[in-house]
């Protein structure tokens, strides 16, 4: 037996004997899913087991090191462990943004003080973070961002305004883009620090959605000091920072989306939902185009994506590739969720009614439109395309 | 899709076979001759030498057996090319009836020719102006030793240089592939000079003396596959070879005091189309693959790969017109060789539509 299928027994038997049978359902809603941090409430026992089993095992931050909370797996070893993991649909003891993207930009970015302060405590799930980038005026142009950090002594002293902070009102710490320097150009005086939302002179304000729902704040900056040791990197050098975790917060989205439709299969909803004719056929031949035609795209675009992480793999660059996954990616999905509502029909206009799950058709439809805005526009995607990939001439 | 030693070897040469012996002055030339039926006979006999045409071929016959994956590199070079050349029609097509749905004797007989360029040969199946592979008017009638078989093939490629017509006909109420020799008495052929140059024509069958390939007798619909297939690939090389030059266009030509290029509206459409190029290159890769691994599904993901192959080239060469604005509707320029030959390659076998509804039936909905 090889040392990696010797791995994948172990891995495989402590799945069996550790995950609890609930944690083996898709979420019903983002509302099951666990976010960690000092305000947390398990909803369920099972959720709990399961966290506290696998925070113990070092499996929340499955490849960081073992020093830093992590379970040190190697990238071939990471694979088995995913896919250990989705064979038996296990969900995610935990997550938030501080796996997805501090304890990366640290591992890559941070000071070893920094690392060891803050990545075990991602890894146990104490900490919440989120993300402080984009501002009213600084969305698409993120680098003209103004919230500014003046240094006072030992501290940045931060005053300004973020938007479309995940969770800021429930997060417990921020990782931070602010200008250190006004005078520079304007990627160059932006830094990346690390502050307490309970620090005094922060406070939120949660956005509500064209959904109902409010995954998203504005977030002040009144005066408030942050310690000049939550530094990250070197002053004036976050834009290196920001720009290698906007690729890989674009790698994660050129995924599948989570929500109603990751996994399940389009064309079955439509067939149960509008019915068959005589031949079996979906009893709408426009729709049953559409979905046809959605399916040989997703179909292809998988294939495109298993191409470009076989390559990833192999040691090739993948570069602005990422782009291209990102921009096509979230148009199939906004795609997916369009004939999706074409099917459901009346379903999908309830609102608040139980057999529709208080409205998810029409809520994850309607939330699905950010996807090709988040994390960079569609518009972006397709600029970075024509410059990184085909070199076109600059405007 | 990553390939193997071999692939890209060969994927090495075929590009140099291509990038030497091929180019758009043969077809312009081919398209100004006398009859308008011909291929670019010097690249055929660079295929000859180098081995191509037996790529489908088994070793025990003269060929290489590569694969449909290999095949594709090849394929991939003549829609880049826009090359006149009966590959399709025999290195593929016939290689897989003959391979497939052949005796022994049968493969002993002709596979090696293939292989070796001595007998081109030509595919008749579809009997009206859409690909509908199962309607088949044409009927074999035993004559005892052998059969006959008369009815009217239309839109046969290459049927005017082969010496050998494969026909699917009707036989005992289930479509079969009988050979037939192109000079028998019984068999009239009607070239048609067609949109993109190939050879094509309408074909005539009057009690033809046919020979029944009485191997395997679902071998119509790896052909089918295996045709459809390649044709994904020949779309994806033209796709890619019309933005290209697209691009060089979009980089040089200046309006306004800049390069056309700059412009936002112009840079979007071809980040658009790049990545369409994109998916639909790794969609044929797969179906290729799957195709030589006896999956499945394979037949499935060849629909989707042809339908979007066809649907990309139809883009990209939409595009490459409208960009080069007024030089691209010129005949002088080579940019409206490719729209032509997009619109050739994506009706045979099957269009967008066909593919995609295809797909819709397969998948039970």
């Amino acid at each position: 037996m090889g040392d990696m299928e010797a791995f994948r027994a172990e891995v495989r038997s402590w799945l069996e004997e550790n995950c609890p049978p609930e944690m083996r359902q898709p979420l019903a809603s983002d509302k099951e899913h666990v976010w960690g941090g000092r305000q947390w409430e398990f909803s369920s026992e099972a959720q709990r087991v399961w966290f506290e089993r696998m925070v113990e095992k070092g499996w929340t931050a499955p490849a960081w090191p073992v020093e830093y909370g992590g379970g040190g797996m190697t990238p071939a070893e990471h694979d088995v462990f995913k896919s250990e993991m989705k064979r038996i649909n296990a969900r995610s003891p935990v997550s938030n943004f501080g796996f997805w993207m501090l304890g990366p930009a640290l591992l890559k970015f941070g000071s070893e003080e920094q690392k060891r302060e803050h990545l075990p405590a991602i890894a146990r799930g104490e900490i919440r973070w989120c993300q402080g980038y984009s501002e009213p005026n600084a969305g698409s142009d993120l680098a003209s961002l103004k919230t500014s950090a003046e240094i006072d002594g030992d501290h940045f002293v931060v005053n300004g305004r973020k938007i479309w902070t995940s969770y800021a009102d429930r997060a417990d710490k921020m990782f931070c883009l602010v200008r250190t320097d006004p005078d520079a150009k304007k990627q160059a005086g932006i830094s990346f620090i690390l502050l307490d939302m309970e620090s005094p002179g922060v406070s939120t304000r949660p956005i509500q959605l064209i959904s109902g729902e409010s995954p998203f704040c504005e977030t002040f900056f009144d005066d408030v000091r942050v310690p000049r040791d939550n530094l990250v990197g070197e002053l004036n050098q976050g834009w290196t920072i920001a720009k290698y975790l906007l690729t890989h917060e674009r790698d994660n989205i050129g995924g599948e989306p989570p929500g109603l439709l990751k996994g399940r299969d389009l064309a079955k909803m439509a067939l149960e939902a509008v019915g068959a004719d005589e031949n079996g056929r979906l009893d709408d031949p426009m729709l049953r185009a559409d979905v046809a035609r959605l399916e040989i795209d997703a179909m292809a675009f998988r294939t495109l994506v298993e191409h470009t992480r076989a390559k990833a793999e192999a040691g090739e660059g993948v570069g602005a590739r990422s782009a291209m996954l990102k921009y096509y990616g979230t148009e199939l999905n906004k795609r997916r969720y369009n004939l999706m509502m074409d099917a459901m029909g009346g379903q999908g206009l309830e609102w608040e009614s139980e057999r529709t799950h208080g409205g998810r058709y029409a809520r994850e439809w309607l939330r699905s439109k950010g996807n090709s805005i988040e994390g960079g526009t569609s518009e972006i995607m397709l600029g970075i395309i024509s410059s990184a990939v085909l070199e076109l001439p600059k405007g | 899709m990553i390939l193997n030693e071999e692939q890209q070897m060969l994927a090495d040469l075929a590009e140099r076979i291509f990038a030497d012996k091929a180019s758009v002055d043969t077809l312009r030339a081919i398209r100004g001759g006398s009859h308008g039926q011909d291929y670019d006979h010097e690249l055929w006999q660079a295929m000859v030498e180098s081995g191509l045409t037996g790529i489908l071929v088994p070793e025990d016959q003269g060929g290489m057996d590569f694969g449909l994956v290999s095949a594709g590199l090849v394929a991939r070079e003549v829609g880049r090319r826009l090359a006149l050349t009966p590959f399709l029609s025999t290195a593929v097509l016939a290689a897989i009836a003959i391979g497939r749905g052949g005796n022994d004797e049968q493969k002993g007989r002709w596979l090696g020719s293939i292989a070796g360029g001595e007998l081109i040969a030509a595919l008749a199946l579809d009997e009206s102006a859409k690909h509908r592979p199962e309607r088949v008017a044409t009927e074999a009638q035993s004559t005892g030793d052998g059969y006959t078989i008369s009815g009217a093939k239309t839109l046969v490629l290459d049927a005017a240089n082969a010496d050998v017509l494969l026909v699917s006909a009707m036989l005992d109420g289930t479509p079969r592939l009988f050979a037939v020799e192109a000079g028998d008495a019984g068999v009239a052929t009607t070239p048609v000079v067609s949109l993109d140059t190939r050879s094509m024509a309408d074909v005539r069958f009057d009690g033809a003396k046919a020979e029944l390939l009485d191997g395997d007798a679902n071998a119509l619909d790896a052909v089918l596959d295996a045709g459809r297939a390649i044709l994904a690939m020949e779309l994806v090389g033209l796709a890619r070879a019309v933005f290209e030059r697209t691009l060089g266009y979009l980089s040089e030509r200046k309006q306004f005091g800049q390069r056309i290029g700059a412009f936002q509206a112009l840079q979007h459409r071809a980040a658009h189309l790049s990545v369409e190029i994109e998916i639909s290159e790794a969609m044929a890769f797969q179906a290729l693959a799957a195709f030589d691994a006896g999956a499945e599904d394979a037949s499935l993901q060849i629909l989707a790969a042809k339908a979007r192959a066809a649907e990309t080239a139809r883009l990209a060469s939409a595009e490459g017109v409208q960009m080069h604005g007024g030089m691209g509707m010129t005949d002088e320029f080579d940019i409206g060789f490719f729209m032509k030959r997009a619109r050739a390659a994506s009706e045979l076998f099957g269009d967008a539509n066909f593919c995609t509804e295809r797909f819709a039936r397969a998948k039970g909905y």
